[in-house]
């Protein structure tokens, strides 16, 4: 079903709200202070879940994900015998808004994991080549688990965080097969910035009260080489060529940014 | 799943004979499934795409929006339609597809002249041949007209894409398959503004420039092909 937000007492912003931050946006301010292309703060903790290969809790603003990473050995897929395989997998959990609900996934929880997976997977950050234990047979394979406890906008960005830090610190247990355990061979850092269209401006990193005044989303995840690896055009709404290119620099500028000063 | 093969020949042409801006032939008709409130089925290169819509109230009351319309489109793949048998019903990459089609067709339909109504778009994916979620919701919208419900414009989609290096319009599979990226992109082409975008893969700036050039060259023209295929049908009623 589209309905850009879930449609219930607790998310429905009264006309009067939304004609404030719609007012305030077209001057260029935002009702929390930020301009339009200033990102909320950002918070960082690696190794938040010691049990797991690889993990971190990153909080943009009020929104807050946990990231974690299990490795376990299992077959290769048939089409690739030389390749470890990762899996990604967003929830949305039912404590972190009231009409999240638990059970099988969403249509919006599978794009957002669809959407962060392909930023990764393209950018080819995990170098799967060496995750293969026996050619054809045994590799192992990345199981990454993100969950979301608080939603206040942005899943996308934070997830991708969090994936990324969590990955970036992620050991593979070869012990377990008689070998030694070795960092998990990492080539690129993607980052994912996500704007919303709201009026005629693109906000970055909108968050919960944003999103539901906006008309579309737009997320373009881009890594140190400069490319684009993925895009996602997300909800009801249109956005002009112009606005697009527009929305590549932002991500690039600031994608940069959040690169030096997170992932290093 | 990039390997050595390679997609573009000496010539230059790709391995299909295609030239790099070039379409794959494009039928469109309407009709096909009386039952329903409209219908379109697609034949774009090899894929064939079958697609009906029925409008009603929309069901549990709950479910309704009481100033609007809500669309759902559900894209959905036989198992006979690609290479390996698909197993049927909804996956992950389909639930996605569904999504982001709803999503563009909600542009394009005036969801307020249809206050607590559900635009259901069953989409049949009869076989399958690269590009599939750009031409269901190319015939959607088809279906959609066809069935009368109110619309700004016709949405109209293309793909575009990089194969051994090179931007090239509409990806056949290998290119698919074995190229660098993927770029489904949908418009209204009275105003040019981009209701579905994705892209996965490895581009340049400058290259997503050209490849959304070179299908925004292209859109008008399959445009036409979903306009004729609605006067098709239209005036020959007329003539009966």
């Amino acid at each position: 079903m589209v309905s850009k937000m879930p449609m219930d007492a607790s998310a429905v912003l009264s006309e009067i709200r939304k004609g404030f931050i719609l007012e305030s946006i077209k001057t260029g301010k935002r009702l929390d202070g930020r301009s339009l292309d200033d990102y909320r703060e950002i918070k960082i903790t690696e190794n938040f879940v010691p049990k797991a290969a690889g993990s971190a809790m990153v909080e943009i603003g009020k929104t807050k994900v946990v990231a974690g990473i299990k490795v376990e050995e299992g077959d290769p897929f048939e089409d690739s015998p030389d390749s470890g395989v990762m899996a990604l997998n967003i929830e949305l959990l039912p404590m972190a808004f009231p009409t999240f609900e638990s059970g099988p996934p969403s249509e919006q929880a599978i794009e957002y994991s669809r959407v962060v997976d392909r930023g990764i997977r393209e950018s080819k950050m995990v170098d799967t080549s060496k995750l293969v234990i026996e050619s054809g047979k045994r590799v192992w394979m990345i199981f990454v688990d993100i969950d979301v406890l608080n939603y206040d906008g942005n899943i996308i960005d934070a997830a991708t965080l969090a994936a990324v830090t969590a990955l970036k610190n992620t050991v593979v247990p070869a012990s377990k097969i008689g070998q030694k355990d070795y960092a998990l061979p990492i080539n690129a850092t993607p980052v994912s910035i996500t704007m919303a269209k709201i009026g005629d401006e693109l906000v970055c990193d909108p968050d919960l009260e944003e999103e539901q005044v906006s008309n579309g989303r737009i997320t373009v995840t881009i890594s140190e080489d400069h490319n684009i690896h993925a895009m996602q055009k997300g909800d009801i709404g249109e956005f002009s060529l112009d606005e697009i290119r527009k929305a590549i620099k932002t991500s690039s500028n600031i994608g940069n940014k959040l690169r030096e000063t997170y992932l290093r | 799943m990039e390997g050595n093969i390679k997609l573009i020949r000496d010539d230059g042409l790709r391995l299909d004979g295609r030239a790099n801006n070039e379409m794959r032939p494009i039928k469109i008709q309407t009709g096909v499934v009386q039952r329903a409130d409209g219908s379109a089925f697609i034949e774009w290169g090899a894929n064939k795409i079958i697609v009906a819509v029925y409008v009603r109230e929309a069901y549990p009351k709950h479910a309704q929006n009481i100033d609007r319309a809500i669309v759902k489109a559900r894209y959905n793949m036989s198992g006979y339609s690609v290479e390996e048998r698909k197993r049927p019903g909804p996956d992950r990459r389909t639930m996605e597809i569904s999504k982001v089609v709803s999503e563009a067709l909600s542009s394009a339909i005036v969801l307020e002249k249809l206050p607590r109504a559900e635009v259901d778009v069953f989409i049949q994916v009869l076989e399958a041949d690269a590009g599939t979620r750009i031409a269901s919701l190319t015939a959607s919208s088809v279906a959609v007209a066809d069935a009368g419900v109110p619309m700004r414009d016709l949405v109209v989609g293309c793909t575009a894409g990089k194969a051994d290096g090179k931007v090239v319009l509409d990806l056949s599979k290998d290119e698919d398959n074995f190229g660098q990226a993927d770029i489904p992109m949908a418009i209204l082409p009275r105003t040019g503004k981009v209701v579905l975008l994705q892209l996965d893969g490895d581009v340049t700036e400058e290259e997503f420039n050209e490849a959304t050039s070179m299908m925004m060259e292209a859109m008008p023209r399959i445009s036409e092909l979903q306009k004729n295929a609605l006067m098709d049908k239209y005036s020959l009623e007329d003539g009966e």
